[in-house]
């Protein structure tokens, strides 16, 4: 269980029996286009409110997860699930949907990896068979929220990230095959003082650093254990931050592949999303989409993901305040030894 | 450095600057020449509105100033409920926010975005988000004139402009 200061080892060993995504039309256009279950191909989904389709979008890929994981919904025991809205809704009523004991959990974009941490260890220490993890996002309710009215006129600059529109949902299992969670290591809040929500990577960067470094203290292990390690959302801005860093640190990130979901999730040159990907969805639909495929197939053998998220609100950012950031990373194996 | 800096720690100050370095500059020279280009597209294609107006409907120059602007707002109401104007001014910047143009934008935008959360609260309550600064801002800048133009000219009271 506890090892060290902030990391749960899952020595029952919980196993990802099923997963599933589903996107929208931009991340459908995106070099991962073979991996997600359902591609919309339009934005509004053909609901009549965008909260309304990101709402959709984790209806469906709960929906696709108990179908992969091949278990009927009555066997679900628990749904752990959050999202980026305000008191994150679309979780609520997804879980509504779902008719599943919910615990509802808030971490901005790392809600991916904190979910599925809360699942493993619910599924390690014996508090359910069968729990699910999952978390979604909608780039026009993000902009919505956060941002402007999606189709004002205003000019992004280059920092900016464009928010996912997708959602990603596992079920963890007590038993089973598939992919295993080894470990989660839980983030700090780290803020340094960045100001600018246009530049939320450089912002969350130093989040990442501290929880990797965390991870390695309390395990014992180095970059050279993983085949991949990647952030959650740091894109072409903080991500080269997040490494400089590393390496200042004498960490030996060169001894693996050190990646991000948000340069990963896009075509950046030509989808024109400025910086990168963003959002809950980007580490969700990256990890469970292509992520554990890899896995399965054994292109990859050991992968720690390190979901990203900035704990902004529209608020707190007009008061003049920093962004506090925070990020969970969970290594997850190909369970054969 | 300013005040502003002082607040953070040492590690978050280099921390900043360290940011800094790997923050790719807004393009500044090519978004001018853009928001030339652009906003001077706009306002040539209000101006040959101007002159149908003039030429074609029998309007005088001043006359034709209030039908122009409104068809310059319906044809920016029409791009921003097609999606265009959003992508148009990603490249424009300034060139298509500062012309009547992009005000319209911000009004239907903020409109269509949350005619969701009713008539009422959405629509009505919300259609001034963006543009509603401009108006406040706008007035007390024209009161404050008006009230120099009154101290350094009084007898120009009453006049036409």
């Amino acid at each position: 269980m506890l090892q060290g200061k902030q990391t749960w080892k899952f020595e029952n060993r919980p196993v990802l029996i099923g997963a599933a995504t589903v996107v929208g039309p931009d991340e459908g256009d995106g070099p991962l286009a073979a991996d997600f279950d359902l591609v919309h191909p339009e934005l509004d989904m053909q609901q009549k409110s965008w909260e309304k389709a990101e709402r959709l979008l984790l209806e469906q890929a709960s929906e696709f997860a108990l179908n992969n994981a091949k278990i009927a919904k009555d066997q679900l025991q628990f749904y752990v699930g959050g999202d980026l809205m305000n008191q994150i809704i679309s979780n609520s009523f997804a879980a509504r949907t779902l008719g599943v004991p919910n615990i509802g959990v808030f971490g901005a974009c790392s809600t991916s990896m904190e979910s599925l941490a809360i699942a493993s260890l619910m599924v390690n220490s014996g508090a359910g068979q069968y729990v699910l993890a999952g978390t979604c996002s909608h780039n026009c309710t993000a902009e919505k929220q956060f941002r402007y009215p999606t189709e004002y006129g205003s000019q992004k600059p280059p920092t900016a990230q464009y928010t996912v529109t997708g959602a990603g949902a596992v079920v963890v299992a007590a038993s089973g095959d598939g992919p295993v969670v080894e470990y989660a290591t839980i983030g700090k809040v780290v803020d340094l003082g960045i100001k600018d929500p246009f530049n939320m990577g450089a912002a969350m960067a130093p989040a990442a650093v501290d929880t990797i470094q965390a991870h390695f203290n309390d395990t014992g292990r180095t970059p050279k254990d993983y085949d991949l390690i990647v952030t959650g959302d740091l894109a072409g801005v903080g991500h080269p931050l997040a490494k400089e860093l590393l390496i200042r640190d004498g960490v030996p990130m060169n001894d693996t592949t050190f990646k991000d979901c948000g340069l990963m999730v896009y075509d950046v040159e030509r989808q024109k999303v400025q910086a990168g990907g963003s959002g809950c969805g980007c580490s969700a639909v990256v990890t469970y989409g292509h992520i554990l495929k890899k896995i399965a197939n054994g292109d990859l053998k050991r992968v720690l993901v390190v979901a990203t998220g900035a704990l902004l609100s529209p608020l707190s950012f007009q008061q003049g305040e920093s962004i506090p950031c925070i990020a969970h990373a969970v290594a997850i194996s190909g369970g054969k030894e | 450095m300013s005040s502003k800096t002082k607040k953070f720690t040492p590690v978050q100050q280099e921390y900043q600057e360290l940011a800094k370095k790997h923050e790719p500059k807004r393009p500044v020279l090519i978004n001018c020449v853009k928001a030339f280009l652009v906003g001077g597209t706009i306002c040539i294609v209000g101006q040959a509105v101007q002159e149908m107006f003039v030429h074609l409907a029998g309007f005088d120059e001043k006359k034709a100033s209030n039908p122009t602007v409104a068809v310059m707002i319906f044809i920016s109401v029409v791009l921003t409920c097609f999606g265009i104007y959003d992508k148009l001014a990603q490249w424009a910047g300034a060139g298509s926010a500062v012309p009547v143009t992009g005000f319209a934008n911000t009004m239907s935008s903020a409109a269509i975005e949350h005619r969701s959360e009713g008539l009422v609260l959405g629509v009505g309550g919300k259609m001034f988000k963006i543009s509603g600064p401009v108006i406040v801002f706008g007035v007390v800048a024209a009161f404050v004139v008006g009230i120099l133009h009154l101290i350094f000219n009084p007898g120009a009271t009453g006049g036409g402009h």
